[in-house]
């Protein structure tokens, strides 16, 4: 930590300043934290440790996007967690950049809207990695920049990344087409 | 374009973050490739499977308040006991408590009143997005869309571009929502549009919260004396992401 870095205690303006600034974006922390570990009660308290990790360094925090600035706390909070608690290594599958082919995948996708549970289980299935760039774009609405800075990664390799952890979570949404149908065919 | 190139750049396509001349391209490519189109198709399937399915968890109500307590600082110095933040949680906790009674046995009325008002504004998104329909003034410039409504309406609507927070500004129009005049001002967010109705507040209805209708979301606040509805087929979290910007604002 850079010695200049006033910690701890903030003056009344900064703290009005970080309540309207960075705690409107608490739901967005609890969902990425909520995904990442899984448990409610593990979320809340890594989200609660990230927040106030967040004040302490909010004097750090001049311009820019709050919401990316909260989420890379959160997201590094969530792997310290997953790391001490559940020997998590990290293995950075997304290094690699190429990108699937269409052809190579299976059958037709099978899900439908509303079937949470599937949908949920196949989710927690993936890799954290693939999980939290899902996560970041298609519920918490993030663009490439965004997730770029948020999960520390090169613009460039974004869409790379994005293309296989869909791809992932297509196989796992896939049913193979029954037995009949395709003897018919 | 090769078909190898046009499955990497599918996703930065389907997520919007392609310029106007590749977005181009790649269309032209979809014309001729039914295994791109069949792709695109499947993507865009199981997007719409993602964010239609209640996969977002909020926070829960006690985190907001054990965190305020937590934070270090003036107005959370452990030695002013009548102040701390627990009494006023407490405080807090009661006093909503009461309201949310008050109000549901007092303003059931209103609510289904807010409701069907929002059902109103989601069937004028529907209508804002048959061709030819979504902007009377269409300009990214918000120093050209807010004059265009002087005259028109008895108030002058805010008009602000957020293109920096990747909400830019298309135009605007006039809507008629169960009878009344409104300005409605049209956002992008990626491929997707954005209605944002303005009318002046009244005192009487409750004018605050989110949901869903026929498909769409809906966000609805007040300030400063006009009430907003934002409605959308982007995220919940996009809309109220544009909220907070134009709460900031």
């Amino acid at each position: 930590m850079p010695p200049d870095v006033s910690t701890d205690v903030l003056n009344q303006d900064d703290r009005s300043r970080f309540e309207a600034i960075v705690m409107p974006h608490l739901d967005a922390a609890y969902n990425l934290a909520r995904w990442l570990l899984g448990g409610r009660s593990e979320a809340e308290d890594v989200t609660q440790d990230a927040m106030l990790r967040a004040y302490r360094f909010f004097s750090t925090f001049h311009s820019g996007d709050p919401r990316a600035w909260l989420l890379q706390i959160v997201r590094n909070c969530c792997y310290t967690w997953l790391h001490k608690n559940r020997n998590w290594v990290d293995v950075d599958e997304l290094d690699d950049a190429s990108v699937p082919r269409e052809k190579d995948t299976p059958e037709t996708l099978a899900i439908s809207v509303n079937d949470r549970e599937r949908l949920t289980r196949a989710l927690e299935q993936l890799s954290p990695h693939f999980r939290e760039i899902l996560v970041l774009r298609e519920l918490e609405g993030c663009s490439y920049k965004e997730i770029a800075v948020i999960t520390s990664r090169p613009m460039g390799t974004i869409m790379s990344a994005l293309a296989r952890a869909r791809q992932q979570l297509r196989v796992l949404l896939t049913e193979p087409a029954p037995k009949e149908a395709r003897l018919e065919l | 374009m090769s078909c190898e190139l046009a499955q990497t750049r599918l996703h930065a396509y389907l997520d919007g973050e392609l310029d106007a001349a590749g977005s181009a391209d790649f269309n032209q490519h979809l014309r001729t490739c039914t295994v791109c189109a069949a792709a695109l198709g499947e993507q865009e399937t199981l997007r719409g499977v993602l964010q239609h399915t209640r996969l977002y968890s909020r926070a829960p109500a006690g985190l907001k308040l054990r965190i305020a307590e937590n934070l270090p600082g003036p107005r959370a110095a452990k030695s002013a006991a009548l102040f701390s933040w627990r009494w006023l949680a407490v405080a807090a906790a009661l006093l909503l408590a009461a309201f949310l009674g008050w109000r549901q046995s007092t303003t059931n009325n209103q609510r289904n009143y807010a409701e069907a008002a929002m059902v109103a504004a989601v069937d004028a998104h529907l209508r804002s997005m048959q061709p030819g329909h979504l902007v009377d003034v269409q300009s990214t410039d918000q120093h050209t869309v807010k004059p265009w409504f002087a005259g028109k309406l008895d108030f002058a609507p805010p008009v602000h571009d957020f293109a920096s927070n990747d909400f830019p500004l298309v135009g605007g129009r006039l809507d008629v929502i169960e009878g009344r005049t409104v300005a409605a001002l049209v956002y992008g967010r990626r491929k997707h549009f954005i209605n944002v109705f303005v009318e002046k507040a009244t005192l009487d209805a409750s004018w605050n919260g989110s949901g869903e209708a026929q498909g769409y979301h809906w966000t609805a606040w007040s300030k400063a004396g006009f009430k907003f509805c934002a409605v959308s087929d982007v995220s919940a979290a996009d809309l109220e992401q544009l909220k907070q910007l134009f709460v900031q604002e």
